[in-house]
């Protein structure tokens, strides 16, 4: 309906808003006449599955907002209340806490996709770039999130959490005050996380995803060959390999949301807390000033950055070389689209050497996973030690190692159609 | 497949060996509970009122909601499981006064969210674990929380248990007495195997406590789960209809 050219001047609401406002124009430069190449596969469901998490997010987190108390005193209860007193309230809080790890899940894939196909490459350095604050936005909502529901482990974690800042020299504890509004984690904390939850992050969530889309639309879509499709068009000027979004990929996308669904509501109605790893088993008893966890570990999402973290001894008589790490983990993300210097952009034509390091750095980044989950005793320091020298090998090494690969020719035309 | 194989076994090394170097704790045992069993639920719930509900509150369960959820009669209710002046609506608040403290050494826990902290198994276990202990102030501990500050208010029904200790070498090669279990010393109004029923029906009921909705999640997500199957079919033949001109 919304695809009618402009002959149809008489199709009556439309025309009007038409004249007033470019919808017709929007929808058939973003949607429908967008044109993607036609052979995405399963990693490019990731996109839009992040999308629709962060639909997910805001609408169940809108919902949640209306029964929760961002008090000290009450948020615990509150919580509780919605649980068990508010109609649907139990659905409606593990769709939104069961969405936070989906978040990260599926943002973590898209990454790796980006990583599989060269899509942080020329000419999609900024829309990377952009990814990549879309990530810290979302690393700084989750965190924020957590503390929320003034659980042992929230209070607990925010603790750690804040009292990094503290390590870092002359401003770290003026730094530490600002941000918790006190001295300790209290009640003027919370609120302020609350209003960064809910309104700050999400707001700036919203612009950077636009951002994002709007890069990618400038630049169009990479592919598993990593091939420019705009080399090769039709006499109408679009692509020969590529195909409208709508009604292409659109119905398609819609599989894989169909198929995310499933396993969606699998964890939310038979798994909630998914064995204590997205809500953790001391965070329902209430924040206690007075009783340290025995074992302090955050969201699992966190926990690579967390084992980083830990894995550096203090040294010169300060633990700050390890929150610069944690810092330099994420910052060195930012850099890549620099760092690759191969001839080719997707993994299929490139070199054994770029193969076996992308294996190394997702094993390093799983092991980290777990050891930040860990207590840090036994093989665990080591072993986090090793994979965190393997996490910045991957990205350090990166402009050495991807100029001596052997790559392969890179076909014309893409190859196969999803 | 080969590699994506060694991928999985590499990350789940560490996890391997983590399970490894556990042990020398006792485990806690199964309750073998069922969440959908009501008599279970309402026995518990009874239990609960009767031998817990003195020290223990469980705030965040409203009697009403109880007594809906478990098929419990309203009569039932206020004559059987309601013994302050509480209104139904209400949290079930025990009558223990604040300075219980003073009392134990420590406030009785709230224990609406326990079965969520610690598990439904541990509730089970602990009730199963009290044995004479004189150094303690009550004369009894507990295997799975030792040093607790509750006294065993189960004997009646349980009987007196003893410890069994075991010697182990440390790793300095000196004996050491351990605790491995317990046994009984004196017999209960309940049989060993009346008692474990007793022990699963609390823990089954405060698993319930600590989400109420538990059972009703799991029924209805089956139903979703099949809609979505559903849905998922009929996308992706509509992506396959569609699809079709793309050469």
């Amino acid at each position: 309906m919304a695809e009618a050219p402009e002959s149809t001047a008489s199709n009556g609401l439309l025309a009007w808003i038409d004249k007033r406002f470019p919808l017709s124009a929007l929808w058939r430069s973003q949607v429908s006449e967008y044109y993607a190449p036609k052979n995405f596969n399963f990693w490019y469901y990731f996109g839009s599955l992040a999308l629709l998490v962060l639909a997910n997010q805001i609408i169940t987190g809108i919902f949640l907002t209306m029964n929760y108390k961002p008090s000290a005193s009450e948020a615990f209860a509150s919580v509780e209340y919605i649980m068990r007193d508010v109609n649907w309230g139990w659905l409606i809080r593990y769709m939104h806490t069961t969405g936070a790890s989906a978040f990260f899940i599926v943002v973590y894939l898209h990454m790796f996709r980006a990583l599989l196909y060269g899509s942080h490459r020329k000419p999609r350095e900024l829309l990377w770039i952009f990814g990549c604050v879309i990530f810290v936005a979302l690393m700084a909502e989750g965190f924020m999130g957590y503390v929320l529901p003034w659980g042992n482990m929230s209070f607990w974690g925010a603790q750690v959490i804040t009292s990094l800042f503290g390590s870092l020299p002359f401003v770290g504890g003026i730094l530490v005050d600002w941000i918790r509004g006190d001295y300790v984690i209290s009640d003027a904390t919370l609120n302020r996380f609350f209003a960064l939850h809910v309104a700050a992050v999400p707001i700036a969530l919203i612009f950077l995803v636009i951002a994002h889309l709007m890069a990618l639309h400038e630049v169009g879509s990479n592919n598993p060959d990593g091939i420019d499709i705009k080399k090769h068009k039709d006499s109408n000027g679009h692509p020969l390999d590529g195909i409208p979004f709508h009604p292409y990929y659109s119905v398609k996308d819609l599989v894989g949301v169909m198929g995310f669904l499933i396993i969606f509501a699998g964890v939310i109605f038979f798994a909630p807390t998914f064995g204590g790893l997205f809500l953790e088993a001391p965070n329902f008893s209430p924040a206690n000033p007075l009783q340290t966890p025995p074992h302090i570990a955050p969201v699992w999402y966190f926990t690579p950055y967390y084992a980083m973290l830990r894995a550096v001894p203090s040294f010169a008589g300060t633990q700050v070389w390890g929150v610069l790490v944690m810092g330099a983990s994420i910052a060195v993300l930012f850099l890549v689209p620099w760092l690759d210097r191969s001839p080719v952009n997707s993994i299929r034509y490139r070199g054994p050497i770029y193969k076996i390091m992308l294996a190394i750095f997702v094993v390093s980044f799983v092991i980290l996973g777990i050891c930040g989950l860990k207590p840090p005793a036994g093989i665990y320091p080591m072993l986090a030690k090793i994979c965190t020298a393997l996490y910045f090998a991957f990205f350090l090494l990166m402009p050495f190692y991807t100029r001596i690969d052997r790559v392969k020719p890179v076909p014309e035309r893409v190859t196969g159609h999803g | 497949m080969v590699k994506r194989g060694l991928l999985i076994a590499i990350a789940l090394f560490p996890a391997g060996l983590a399970l490894a170097q556990e042990g020398g704790e006792i485990e806690v045992q199964r309750a073998h509970a069922d969440i959908r069993d009501l008599e279970s639920l309402r026995r518990g719930a009874h239990d609960f009122m009767n031998y817990c509900s003195g020290c223990h509150s469980i705030a965040y369960l409203r009697y009403n909601r109880m007594a809906e959820d478990l098929k419990i009669p309203e009569k039932e209710l206020s004559a059987n499981l309601m013994f302050t002046s509480q209104k139904p609506f209400d949290g079930i608040v025990s009558a223990m006064p604040s300075d219980a403290a003073d009392w134990f050494g420590k406030q009785p826990p709230d224990l609406s969210l326990m079965a969520r902290e610690k598990g439904r198994d541990y509730i089970y276990s602990y009730l199963k674990g009290f044995y004479v202990d004189d150094t303690r102030p009550w004369g009894v501990n507990n295997v799975y929380l030792p040093g607790t500050a509750m006294p065993d208010v189960v004997a009646g029904v349980q009987g007196l248990q003893q410890p069994v200790f075991k010697s182990e070498k440390d790793g300095a090669g000196s004996d050491h007495m351990v605790l491995r279990g317990v046994e009984a010393l004196t017999k209960g109004s309940l049989s060993p195997v009346e008692y474990d029923g007793f022990a699963r029906d609390i823990a089954n009921f405060l698993d319930y406590a600590g989400e109420p909705v538990k059972a009703k999640r799991q029924s209805l997500g089956v139903f979703v789960m099949l809609f979505l199957i559903v849905g998922f079919v009929f996308a992706y033949l509509l992506k396959k209809e569609y699809w079709k001109d793309v050469t």
